[in-house]
């Protein structure tokens, strides 16, 4: 096991290298190169972003660009002040060792601005991913339980529609029903926000209005979730009830309860296991709409903001970033599948 | 290892073996109309390809603009109401259907053409062929689909080239497609590694058949069921990402509708128009639960032994 994965994070750092690689051609391939997305650069004139290109150090090859990148220039010389003179070293440090560089928007450090927004994406999306699997696994167990019964029936249905509604339409009617319908019946303004994580101007920690502000980019974001996670415990669930050792534990004379719960319910808990761990990366990206729809200043957003406006330095790190949480999230799965279950073995 | 996503099959439960076939049999069709939700679902969806179809057959412009009859509600004249500029909502629905629908043929179409060969080379073939493709396909299973989407597609929307201008069908199709190969070479090269060494994939071997003429007329359709249960959910999942990214504003761009954009543009007034939000959104919905059944009964009808273990559940 720990020689399969020390072999794995091996070729996770290789995928990484080359994942890297992609990327980066392709933000320095993509039409205007990275510096299309610089202010108003229309209205730049030609020799400025001549001088520009020379200051970023893009007259370079592109393989040298990328090793820059990689490791920075900081031991080199550049051409600091783009006349063409290489006079001193370079200040980057190269993302091996942290340095994402500055956003082309706030001109600040990407990692200060995804260290500002990261926090709020966790905190809405655990938030989420907890209510889905806390709804979900109860829902697929009774489901599966009482197989063909009217619960049953209502819940496959339900989940069918709940993972075709799109999240963003989703939050749209949401917004429509919660916030400009219905009215709180005390105050006569809107029954529920319609965006941020609190309200306003309010100072320090209320727990009523973060629920309050919770309640539909939750909503939005989890429906997808519950519906694919009940589906998925159910068939999971059928699957064990009628495996042999459930029907020994049950001929031996345990109470149904105990099989059903204490044996199935362990055994079947393990691919929904692995499932979550797989699906981590699906969940930030999820976040996007979410975190769209409800002004919610967070990685999605950060990202959305960042297209829009073609800052370079930010989609780089956050591609990166998605890439390696996708890859971990993969190892993990696979480590997580032949831990939980001792008839997994890797060589 | 099983596949952890796809439930592990236990081949001794019913004593039936579980076929490495899965080509269109007789039985394939019959157990598909056996199917409530299928039914249903292939008929609103071809309820919708008709429509989408008969678009040009509407009384209005889905483009010319009507100051006079901005943002009305729902009538009999506009049975969705107007838009802000005073376009009829339901003909542009109709028009926006056609991208939504062809982007999601295009995607389907890349996507097989990609995957299925390099799929079925990495099968047959092993080795270091198989090794290389399947590094390949690891690789661009690593990518943020969505994120890299959202990304090419911010960066061609400058583009003004001929067929791939400011985000065209094109662009769009081509765009997701490349990043939605992967599950149909995985999917056939493990059909393939099952089917070529059975024997009568042998037989026709010793008998001289090319190995082209073996992939192509023997072990293909042999694997085409989750292939086709494959691209039917693929359509979904390109309606999905192509009406996300457009929502966005990555996507399509307007003037030419598309269901996502219709509901991107609805954004700034659909409190005080909600039919604006609520309809495009609709459309979405139903188009992708439509293809789910579909591809849900297909799964089903390609899958007896499946069928078989249903029954066997009940006792």
């Amino acid at each position: 096991m720990t020689y399969y994965i020390l072999r794995r994070l091996i070729q996770t750092v290789g995928l990484l290298f080359l994942l890297s690689m992609i990327l980066f051609a392709l933000v320095n391939l993509s039409p205007g190169g990275p510096l299309a997305g610089q202010g108003q650069s229309r209205h730049v004139q030609p020799e400025k972003v001549e001088l520009l290109k020379r200051q970023f150090g893009l007259d370079q090859p592109l393989p040298v660009q990328y090793a820059i990148w990689l490791i920075g220039n900081d031991w080199m010389k550049v051409d600091v002040d783009g006349d063409g003179v290489k006079e001193s070293n370079g200040t980057r440090q190269g993302i091996l060792r942290g340095d994402f560089g500055f956003s082309f928007r706030t001109r600040k450090p990407v990692l200060e601005e995804i260290g500002e927004r990261l926090p709020n994406t966790i905190y809405l999306m655990s938030i989420t991913m907890l209510t889905a699997i806390l709804l979900a696994i109860p829902i697929g167990i009774l489901s599966a339980v009482r197989q063909y019964s009217k619960f049953d029936i209502t819940v496959t249905t339900f989940s069918f529609a709940g993972q075709a509604i799109p999240e963003f339409w989703l939050g749209l009617i949401l917004i429509l029903v919660f916030y400009a319908w219905l009215k709180n019946p005390f105050t006569g303004e809107a029954l529920m926000p319609s965006g941020g994580i609190t309200t306003l101007g309010l100072q320090g920690f209320n727990l009523g209005d973060r629920i309050w502000h919770l309640a539909l980019p939750v909503l939005t974001g989890a429906l997808g979730w519950i519906s694919w996670y009940s589906r998925f415990m159910r068939s999971s669930m059928l699957e064990v009830i009628h495996k042999d050792y459930l029907r020994t534990a049950r001929a031996k004379g345990l109470p149904r309860w105990m099989v059903l719960y204490k044996h199935g319910l362990s055994n079947a808990l393990i691919p929904l296991i692995t499932l979550l761990a797989l699906d981590l990366p699906y969940i930030f990206s999820g976040a996007i709409f979410v975190e769209y729809l409800f002004a919610w200043p967070g990685m999605g957003r950060l990202y959305y903001q960042a297209a829009e406006q073609r800052d370079y330095p930010v989609l780089m790190t956050v591609l990166i970033i998605g890439a390696t949480v996708i890859i971990f999230s993969n190892l993990l799965a696979d480590i997580l599948y032949a831990y939980l279950d001792p008839r997994v073995r890797y060589e | 290892m099983d596949d952890i996503t796809g439930l592990p099959l236990e081949e001794d439960d019913l004593s039936v073996k579980e076929s490495p076939f899965s080509g269109v049999t007789r039985g394939t069709w019959r157990r598909f109309r056996k199917h409530p939700g299928a039914i249903i679902g292939s008929g609103i969806f071809l309820i919708l390809v008709l429509l989408v179809v008969l678009a040009p057959l509407s009384p209005y412009d889905p483009e010319a603009s009507d100051m006079s009859i901005r943002n009305q509600a729902l009538s009999f004249s506009h049975i969705m109401g107007t838009d802000s500029l005073g376009r009829d909502l339901f003909t542009r629905i109709l028009f926006g259907g056609r991208i939504s629908l062809t982007v999601g043929l295009i995607v389907v179409s890349i996507s097989l053409l990609v995957g299925v060969p390099v799929g079925a080379l990495a099968g047959y073939y092993g080795g270091w062929l198989d090794a290389l493709l399947m590094r390949i396909t690891d690789t661009f299973l690593s990518l943020p689909s969505f994120l890299v989407l959202i990304f090419l597609s911010a960066m061609l929307r400058e583009v003004e080239l001929p067929l791939f201008q400011r985000n065209s069908v094109l662009t769009i199709g081509l765009v997701i497609g490349i990043l939605s190969w992967m599950t149909f070479a995985r999917l056939v090269r493990a059909s393939f590694l099952t089917l070529r060494d059975i024997d009568f994939v042998s037989a026709i071997r010793a008998l001289g058949g090319s190995d082209f003429r073996i992939i192509i007329k023997h072990i293909l359709p042999n694997s085409i069921g989750p292939i086709i249960v494959e691209a039917t959910l693929e359509l979904g999942y390109a309606i999905i990402e192509e009406s996300g990214l457009s929502f966005l504003g990555f996507g399509i761009q307007p003037p030419t509708p598309s269901w996502g954009n219709l509901l991107s543009n609805a954004q700034a007034h659909f409190t005080t128009y909600p039919w604006l939000a609520i309809f495009p959104g609709l459309m979405i919905f139903l188009s992708i639960i439509s293809v789910n059944y579909i591809g849900d009964g297909l799964r089903d009808a390609f899958d007896p032994y499946k069928v078989l273990n249903k029954v066997g559940e009940v006792t």
